[in-house]
């Protein structure tokens, strides 16, 4: 990993950060350690290997795209890394904590406060308008209704949608229900943003419109965005791409990939002012 | 966002709500009117048990003979082996009789057992009676070389209730029986007759206790032309009545005060039957076990020991409401649960995604279950509410239509008398009561009824939640629309 990685827009600063915006860590600060990840599933002959010895480490703040044929694994390592699942074997470190072996009660905070969840099918309350599906992002937390609101309806206005509050999920656009979806994913300000598939069930101009978004709010809120994507042109706005294909990774390296991510590469520190 | 949440839910699932509220509301409809019905039906006893012994009897104490112990009045005539006062069985011979005695079967308790009945806890008022029969005959024995042509008997019933006639072409009579109840007077309304029952003339007074006079009955009184001032004979003795009350199907014809009764029937210082009334509804039960135990060989029957030994359609609603209505209302609430029951789980598979999101943005299993939870709950209520308002409609319908119950007191000793007499009381044979049935909802029912929707909501969102809290949100988040 590149040691110019830049943090400064993550709130995450090292000892020195008091120093002055512009100081530069050493070494990436690392929010996810992956050693040795194995996911199988079934036992004896049939079972299937997911993944097969994965090795990856993730900077805090960066822009990750995970790519790969269907079947490889993708989701399996998602749902690893937002703690909706455990590995077979091998050490999920985020924030040095094993995601492995943590208690279900810490995964479910953890779940709750930490990681922003965004899926191909949206999967929004179809009962509850975009406002409310938003708001049961906040439920866990038990945040006061009328912060809830408030919280809600900011985002929501963030990503547009200030108009659209009171709509039932089937009232909405694709695009519009998944930017409900991501609103939803951050209304609770999380440390990590995993999006399986974020495109994958709209046309071209709406998935450069989520693209768009999600590469907005990685810049304004210095979030860790993990994207699984199949589509090459979803992947080249990352700072990096994990190749994965038959359970392992091959994980690149920035520098390599180049200036997709352009704003991220331009290392502004003016990124952290939202 | 909890009750937002479960509300936009139900609706959206509202026919399949609807379902399920609608078989619940039928399991606790169902139940609630079978056991208004068998409150009805209890009821129903009651009145039978107070039709044939008086208002305010919850308890009559009896002692049955045995057989061959010489208690049941018994005649034989036209050859057979009699002995004592067996009559003539000349020819031409008139010979005519009246004698008052107990029904055949019952024998006679000391009237010391009254006061001890009335002194058991749990008793507020106990009173000795004397159930009579009083039968006269009269008639000539024909003369046997008519070869089996015989003449109707000649004797004319003296004021005679119900009269039969006996044919055999072996005698000839004319005979007729009277109801007879010796009343021990009291100021308690426990007893085959009470004060507010006489609509003419005067009921008796204490000092009245020995002397010759007579109640009657103004089915009686009607049929024999008997007005208050009028004689009749009782025993061969002539009676004045004093006064005509109104008396249930079940009561006696003629009434005398306990000790001209004891007199008449050559019965002094015993009675027949002991009516007790207990202080409260509940504690009958264990009144009659006290007195079964504090006078041996006694005959205790309650409202309800009494249904037994009914027939009759009053029988037959007693084991509509008993046993059918029961086992129906069971297996329509077993099937509205299971149908509840399995309809939420259905409804929480479709919704897998819903919850494995729900998982994955940070909600604990036990919130997931609460909202299915509230989801039964809500439906169990609402079913509950529906079964309530079809309960008092359908009780309701049955104190409206008021169908009518016959109980036929037990024929035990029909065909062990000589006579077709017709006798009164438990154990004596046939006197058919008519009663009116009702359906009355007591407070307890709707509590059960409350209670029964409470448990399929929970039933129906347990099942639910089984699905739901058993549901892995990475398997869920698999799943494609
Ligand atoms: N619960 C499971 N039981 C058995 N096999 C499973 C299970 N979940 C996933 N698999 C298998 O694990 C492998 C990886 O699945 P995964 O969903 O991670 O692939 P993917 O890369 O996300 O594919 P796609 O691009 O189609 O979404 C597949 O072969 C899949 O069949
Ligand atoms: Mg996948």
């Amino acid at each position: 990993m590149s040691a110019q990685a830049a943090n400064d827009g993550t709130p995450t600063k090292t000892v020195d950060s008091h120093t002055g915006e512009n100081m530069r860590q050493p070494t990436p600060n690392n929010i996810y350690e992956l050693a040795g990840v194995r996911k199988t599933f079934g036992a004896g002959p049939d079972s299937v290997k997911a993944l097969d010895g994965v090795d990856l480490e993730i900077a805090q703040g960066e822009f990750l795209a995970i790519q790969g044929p269907t079947g490889q694994g993708k989701t399996t390592l998602l749902l690893l890394l937002g703690g909706l699942d455990r590995p077979s074997a091998g050490s999920v470190l985020f924030d040095g904590r094993d995601l492995a072996t943590l208690g279900e009660s810490e995964l479910v905070g953890l779940r709750a406060s930490a990681f922003g969840f965004v899926f191909q099918t949206f999967n929004l309350i179809p009962t509850l308008t975009a406002q409310e599906n938003v708001e049961t992002a906040l439920v866990p937390a038990h945040t006061p209704a009328r912060e809830r609101e408030q919280r809600a309806k900011a985002v929501l206005e963030e990503l547009g949608l200030g108009d659209r509050a009171t709509h039932l999920p089937s009232e909405l656009s694709g695009g519009q229900q998944q930017r409900v979806a991501i609103a939803r994913a951050l209304v609770k300000n999380p440390k990590v943003l995993l999006a399986d598939e974020p495109t994958g069930n709209l046309d071209e101009n709406m998935r450069d419109e989520i693209v768009a978004v999600l590469e907005r709010l990685w810049h304004e809120r210095g979030l860790t965005l993990i994207v699984v994507t199949h589509d090459s042109t979803v992947a080249r706005r990352a700072q990096r791409i994990a190749i994965i294909e038959g359970g392992r990774v091959s994980a690149g390296d920035r520098s390599e990939i180049g200036r997709q991510a352009a704003p991220a590469d331009s290392l502004e520190p003016t990124f952290v002012t939202s | 966002m909890y009750f937002t949440y479960l509300r936009r839910e139900l609706r959206r699932r509202a026919r399949q709500a609807v379902v399920v509220a609608a078989g619940l509301a039928i399991g606790i409809g169902l139940v609630m009117i079978v056991s208004s019905a068998s409150a009805g039906v209890k009821k129903a006893q009651g009145q039978v048990l107070h039709s044939l012994y008086g208002v305010g009897t919850d308890i009559t104490v009896t002692k049955t003979v045995t057989f061959g112990s010489g208690g049941p009045q018994r005649f034989n005539f036209g050859g057979g082996s009699g002995s004592g006062s067996r009559p003539s069985v000349t020819p031409g011979t008139h010979i005519s009789r009246d004698t008052l005695r107990p029904a055949a079967g019952e024998s006679t308790l000391p009237a010391s057992d009254v006061a001890k009945v009335a002194a058991l806890r749990g008793a507020s008022a106990a009173t000795g009676g004397l159930v009579l029969t009083d039968t006269s005959f009269s008639g000539t024995i024909p003369n046997y070389s008519e070869g089996g042509k015989f003449s109707p008997g000649g004797g004319a019933a003296s004021g005679a209730g119900a009269s039969g006639s006996e044919s055999s072409g072996a005698s000839s009579f004319s005979i007729s029986s009277t109801s007879v109840d010796g009343v021990q007077i009291s100021s308690s309304d426990v007893g085959p007759l009470t004060s507010s029952q006489v609509t003419q003339g005067s009921y008796f007074t204490p000092a009245q206790n020995t002397a010759k006079v007579a109640i009657v009955s103004s089915t009686y009184a009607t049929q024999h032309g008997v007005k208050v001032g009028s004689d009749v004979t009782v025993a061969a003795n002539t009676v004045s009545v004093i006064g005509i009350a109104q008396v249930p199907s079940g009561g006696a014809e003629v009434y005398l005060p306990l000790g001209a009764a004891q007199s008449l029937s050559g019965l002094k210082e015993d009675v027949t039957t002991i009516f007790v009334s207990a202080s409260s509804s509940s504690g009958v039960s264990s009144l009659a076990s006290q007195i079964q135990k504090a006078i041996p060989g006694s005959t205790v029957a309650t409202s309800e020991s009494l249904a037994n030994q009914v027939t009759g359609s009053l029988q037959s609603a007693s084991k509509l409401a008993t046993s059918l209505g029961k086992w129906l209302s069971i297996v329509a609430l077993v099937v509205a649960f299971v149908i509840a029951g399995l309809l939420m789980m259905a409804a929480v598979s479709r919704r897998v995604r819903e919850f494995g999101t729900l998982k994955a943005i940070g909600w604990r299993t036990r919130r997931i279950v609460g909202q299915v939870m509230g989801e039964g709950l809500a439906l169990g209520l609402a079913g509950g509410l529906a079964g309530i308002v079809l309960g008092i409609a359908g009780a309701e319908i049955i104190s409206a239509v008021s169908p009518s119950l016959s109980a036929t007191v037990g024929p035990a000793f029909a065909g062990a008398g000589a006579f077709p007499t017709t006798f009164r009381h438990a154990g004596a044979a046939g006197r058919t009561v008519l009663v009116h049935m009702s359906a009355p909802l007591q407070g307890g029912t709707i509590g059960i009824a409350v209670v029964l929707a409470i448990a399929g909501g929970l039933v129906a969102g347990a099942f639910g939640s089984w699905r739901a809290a058993r549901l892995h949100p990475a398997a869920a988040l698999r799943r494609v629309a």
